[in-house]
């Protein structure tokens, strides 16, 4: 198995593997990769709620306004880190653990210290949650945990990235698929992001506006170099499989790889666009955000050509269903963010609620999508169970589709008129928070949709993890069993779910 | 391409990179912007910016971090030309490095849910305006969705209650409360609104820069 595989088709790389092996990896990963899967979802619930009560209050003030630690501006920040760090990256860390070792074709070792590293991450988690509902969050966007949480918190990827060193050095496969470069990227990144931004925030290496870039240096940088990595990495690897044919390009992949490590990572001062900076910063964003078309359009390309001539099966399974929503959110939300950093655009859009809406199609139509999706594949494997109700995945797939796109709708919309009001001077400001009530209102409704979707999801997940399911002979896909048996003849034997 | 020290090096260049770009290289610009010598249009002339005062609002400025004012209100005037920030009242000028200098960290803001906060000490001197405002914005602001903060003020109703020495006491609108009620601020609250009243952007662009 050590002969290179061309253009890095997991099909050969993994049908080609021994059963057994697959298996024992599977199993080397099992209590890890779900602890931190259940962590997520955990977060995620709780991250819905919070989410909720802020949206509630944006329209109706006077809801719970009597609880100081329930006030706008904490519950804001609280569900803003609960999703981010425990559900983005508990989610993304399980699925980065199991693929580095299907990719490595290695059973997942350190697996005590990485069960550890989950509970230390949850308490973390936890901790700076409840700082920020207490009055201690930093009021420092994506960095609201006090800084003693923030650096162990980063501290625990110097394990990672050991781990991740360990396992692509004992790597049974030699070649390096590029699910794997975006993994080993994203474990570097986000530690050297977070810990160097929190020491710079609170410390006097910088000062007065810098501290404003680096806030933005860092926030846009955790979307793209920690949790994009992670999903570009989960839809490189999962669509192919899924369909059972190679990734149209791996010279596109490689080269969608590098453009966006050279130009994401310039284009976070395009929040600061209008702010008190020097002009050449300003264009400097505006440049690294234009740029990022490259890396885009490689990766659309490239899993378009691959999905091409199967769209069909979206019908069939949930995990291509998500991941390809979250594939096309990929496209979408980073060439709205690149038009975002037009002076034309940003002078309406900037300080508005259009680019909430932006930041969601990010976060949620595109990561948390492809997360979803992962999850639906990885762990039957892992618990030997299939998913308890195809009803219930449709249940969250339509929830969760028709809510984000409620969402971005509505306030893409909403929040494009806010700034138009915003830029005429005639129309006094308290008109335009009352015209924007009705916009505030679609994404409390959009949000509880959402919000059914996750619970509707949490539900399989216990079901799953107390191994409810059927023994895994076929996987759990969207249509009757006989629909899906003739639909498998179109479908690789084994490689769907 | 199967070398991970390569592909490290790589990943760790980039980010580098623009570590210096958008943070460390600004940052030399701004350490060379001291507070200094600027002249007024009467003819005085005044150090610009002033620090926060150490007894009420640098604490005011901790309850603005701790109540996250931040997300809904921005401290940052776009230039003319670009919005409408001047033409609102918002500020004289717009503002530019040298105005955040001592601001450890600024809290430049993204979202204008309300106003923009870069010159309401100059917009809003009245304390009692904004001790009711900040009791219930619907008082002074009927229609605004800011959220009410009676927890940082003791209520009475009835009888005019006596305060701590310094202690203000406001009585609230008969519109707004039938029975005479009476509001007492809490230190948080009376050292936010001494933070909110020192937040001015003074001076020329061309003094400041």
């Amino acid at each position: 198995m050590n002969q290179p595989v061309p253009h890095g088709d997991p099909r050969t790389e993994f049908d080609t593997m021994d059963v057994g092996v697959r298996a024992k990896i599977d199993r080397s990963c099992r209590e890890v990769v779900l602890f931190w899967y259940a962590s997520s979802v955990f977060w995620l619930v709780l991250g819905s709620v919070l989410a909720l009560v802020a949206s509630i209050k944006l329209h109706t003030p006077w809801f719970m306004a009597d609880a100081e630690w329930l006030t706008f501006g904490r519950v804001r920040p609280a569900h803003l880190n609960t999703m981010i760090y425990g559900w983005a990256s508990m989610s993304g860390m399980g699925t980065l653990l199991w693929l580095m070792a299907r990719l490595c074709k290695i059973p997942l070792p350190w697996r005590e210290t990485m069960v550890l590293a989950g509970f230390y991450w949850n308490a973390m988690v936890a901790i700076g949650t409840f700082q920020i509902l207490i009055g201690n969050g930093t009021s420092i966007e994506w960095i609201e945990f006090p800084w003693w949480i923030s650096i162990p918190l980063g501290a625990v990827f110097l394990i990672v990235i050991a781990l991740t060193i360990k396992m692509l050095r004992e790597r049974r496969e030699k070649h390096l698929y590029v699910s794997q470069w975006y993994l080993f990227g994203s474990t570097i990144w986000f530690p050297f992001l977070y810990i160097g931004a929190t020491i710079l925030i609170h410390s006097p290496a910088a000062i007065g506006v810098a501290k404003g870039t680096a806030n933005w240096w860092f926030a846009h940088n955790v979307l793209g170099l920690w949790l994009t990595p992670i999903g570009l990495a989960s839809a490189y690897y999962f669509i192919p499989k899924v369909l059972g044919r190679p990734i149209h390009s791996y010279y596109l992949s490689i080269i969608g790889f590098w453009t966006l490590a050279l130009f994401y990572n310039w284009a976070g001062t395009h929040h600061l666009i209008g702010g008190p900076l020097p002009a050449w910063l300003v264009t400097v964003g505006t440049v690294g955000s234009m740029m990022m078309f490259v890396p885009v359009i490689t990766v659309a390309v490239n899993h378009h050509l691959t999905m091409v001539g199967n769209f069909s099966k979206l019908r069939v399974s949930p995990t291509l269903r998500f991941i390809v929503f979250g594939a096309m959110s990929y496209t979408l939300v980073s060439v709205q963010g690149s038009l975002t950093a037009l002076r034309s655009v940003n002078e309406t859009g900037h300080f508005t609620h259009y680019t909430i809406a932006h930041a969601h199609l990010g976060v949620y139509s595109f990561y948390t999508m492809i997360a979803f999706g992962s999850m639906y594949y990885v762990m039957p494997r892992l618990v030997e169970r299939e998913w308890i109700s195809s009803r219930l995945i449709k249940v969250h797939f339509w929830c969760c589709g028709i809510g984000i796109a409620m969402y971005w709708v509505g306030l893409s919309i909403g929040g494009w008129m806010q700034g138009t009001w915003m830029n005429n001077p005639d129309i006094p400001f308290l008109d335009i928070v009352g015209r924007m009530i009705p916009y505030l209102w679609s994404r409390s409704i959009a949000g509880t949709l959402m919000t059914i979707g996750h619970f509707a999801f949490a539900i399989l997940v216990w079901k799953m993890l107390r191994r409810e399911g059927e023994w895994l002979v076929e996987p759990t896909l969207f249509i009757s069993r006989k629909e899906a048996a003739e639909a498998a003849a179109t479908v690789q034997p084994g490689a769907s779910s | 391409m199967n070398r991970i020290p390569l592909i490290m090096a790589g990943v760790l260049a980039t980010v580098i990179a623009s570590l210096f770009g958008l943070v460390l290289i600004p940052d030399m610009q701004f350490q060379q912007m001291q507070p200094k010598e600027v002249m007024a249009a009467d003819g005085s002339t005044a150090v610009y910016p002033v620090a926060l005062d150490e007894y009420n609002e640098a604490p005011g400025k901790e309850v603005y971090r701790a109540m996250g004012c931040v997300y809904c209100h921005s401290q940052q005037v776009r230039p003319e030309g670009f919005g409408a920030d001047i033409e609102r009242g918002w500020g004289q000028r717009r503002s530019v490095p040298r105005d955040y200098v001592l601001q450890d960290p600024p809290y430049l803001g993204t979202m204008r849910t309300g106003p923009d906060l870069a010159n309401i000490g100059v917009r809003q001197p009245s304390d009692d305006w904004h001790y009711l405002h900040l009791y219930d914005p619907q008082i002074t602001s009927p229609g605004s969705v800011m959220p009410p903060f009676k927890f940082l003020y003791e209520t009475t109703v009835g009888e005019k209650p006596n305060p701590p020495l310094g202690s203000p006491v406001i009585q609230l609108p008969e519109s707004y409360a039938s029975q005479a009620t009476w509001i007492v601020p809490t230190q948080d609250a009376m050292n936010l609104v001494s933070y909110l009243k020192s937040l001015k952007q003074l001076f020329d662009v061309e003094d400041v820069q």
